[in-house]
């Protein structure tokens, strides 16, 4: 067996191709419903304190920045290992999908906090001055004139931190979540073969090569020159 | 005989340990248009700031119409939509089109339909000659054009004053013309304006009345023919010298 030929039997080899496409499938199913689900809460969190920072209360501002701190120095393995092993030590029960969806959307709302509010300080004073003087309350000011700046200048580096958080999905492995690469490690060890894993790689391929591309859209497409 | 629109007392006003206000009192009358001319760091732009408490005056009254802005009672966002602010940097909204930023206050604040609130905002475009750039972008727009649209945006609001900080200082020269025109229209139709520039002789031919102030107080007041020609003070005739030498 020549070289080449052992490499196609070690990555492409067809009937386990055939064999392990179905898990493979049904774990990418499971992979974009939590990657899903995390985007929406974690950006939405994100949002919702970055707005809160705004109001520069001292006691929520200092507790806010403590924890979003704490996520951001955590490796997430750890946080998904601390819930899932520990919280059933004192009585509470929760499923693996769920804790991978908290424990994420937790650590994307820390980054996501930390662009906006980067974002929402980088839209000059002049601009809650002008919209103050015409009567706008500091929450309006906010919503319909400092965010939606804010929010244009901040697409890139949140698109990047979206797709590094939601990669770790394939995390759900060490707690058992039916994701790509649980699908993909489980089907290596029975079959004895790299083959399903290299079909999870070009799932998350297929998977995320979309959403880059797609924040290099909005990239141009909320792009406007500044006078 | 109506009482002013504005009227300011004893107004202080500090920066840290800096005392950059040592007690204004100024009154402006109905349709009367006050400049108010001084060395930098006189405290001009601090007073007009103060006016609609972008500022927070340390200590003083201001009234608006007989209103006090420093009651506690006061809702002041509901007090500064009568209080027309128009900045040195124009301040446009980037992300919205010129019938944007002029129609937005009028449809969030005053809670306007949309197609009451354009009609408004195309009219005062009008005003200020700019109806035919609607829809155009601020960075589409010429510096001048811009704070043409930011006089629009203060303008649809119906403002019983309004405050100019230095409105034509960041213009090239050959655009203050268009927006200096527009002020002077202002003028005509019986707006009561408080302006704080350098632009010596709009002062001459509009202004009702001159303000001079230095480090925090006002120093001299009278109309433009006499202050130009004639400053009773030593410190105003110094500044006016610098300025027309």
């Amino acid at each position: 067996m020549d070289t080449w030929s052992r490499f196609l039997d070690t990555f492409f080899k067809p009937e386990l191709i055939r064999q392990y496409l179905p898990s493979i499938a049904a774990g990418t199913v499971t992979t974009i419903e939590i990657a899903f689900a995390i985007v929406v809460t974690g950006i939405l969190l994100g949002l919702v304190l970055a707005v809160l920072r705004t109001f520069r209360i001292l006691p929520v501002n200092m507790m806010l920045v403590a924890c979003v701190d704490i996520m951001r120095a955590l490796p997430p393995i750890v946080l998904v290992l601390l819930v899932y092993f520990g919280l059933p030590n004192i009585g509470i029960n929760v499923p693996s999908f769920a804790v991978l969806w908290i424990v994420l959307s937790l650590v994307l709302a820390a980054f996501a906090e930390e662009i906006l509010w980067a974002g929402i300080l980088s839209v000059p004073k002049g601009q809650w001055e002008s919209a103050r003087s015409t009567g706008f309350g500091l929450f309006s000011t906010l919503i319909y004139i400092v965010l939606p700046q804010a929010v244009r200048l901040t697409v890139p580096p949140l698109t990047n931190r979206t797709l590094a958080i939601t990669k770790n999905t394939a995390l759900g492995t060490v707690i058992g979540v039916p994701e790509i690469l649980n699908q993909a490690t489980t089907g290596q060890s029975f079959s004895g073969n790299a083959t399903p894993l290299m079909m999870g790689a070009i799932a998350y391929v297929i998977l995320f090569i979309p959403v880059v591309a797609l924040g290099r859209f909005l990239e141009t497409r909320f792009r406007w020159s500044r006078a | 005989m109506t009482g002013p629109i504005l009227d300011i007392r004893g107004l202080r006003k500090s920066f840290g340990h800096v005392e950059v206000l040592r007690g204004i009192d100024l009154a402006v009358k109905p349709q009367e248009l006050v400049f108010i001319i001084g060395p930098s760091g006189s405290g001009k732009s601090t007073l007009l700031r103060c006016c609609n408490r972008l500022e927070e005056p340390n200590a003083g009254t201001i009234l608006v119409d007989g209103v006090d802005l420093m009651d506690r009672r006061t809702n002041i966002n509901a007090m500064r939509r009568h209080i027309g602010m128009v900045f040195q940097s124009f301040n446009l909204y980037p992300h919205l089109s010129a019938l944007s930023n002029v129609s937005l206050a009028l449809r969030k604040v005053v809670k306007k339909s949309r197609a009451e609130a354009e009609a408004l905002a195309l009219t005062a475009l009008e005003r200020v000659g700019l109806r035919e750039k609607a829809k155009s972008y601020p960075s589409e727009l010429s510096g001048g054009q811009q704070q043409r649209v930011a006089i629009a945006r203060a303008l649809a609001l119906e403002p019983t004053i309004m405050l100019f900080d230095e409105p034509t200082s960041a213009l090239d020269p050959e655009l203050v013309g268009s927006v200096l025109g527009v002020m002077r229209e202002l003028k005509q139709d019986g707006m009561t304006m408080l302006v704080v520039s350098h632009e010596m002789r709009f002062a001459r031919d509009a202004a009702d009345r001159v303000i001079f102030m230095d480090h925090g107080l006002i120093v001299e007041e009278a109309p433009p023919s006499q202050i130009f020609t004639s400053p009773r003070e030593p410190r105003t005739r110094t500044f006016i010298a610098e300025l027309t030498r």
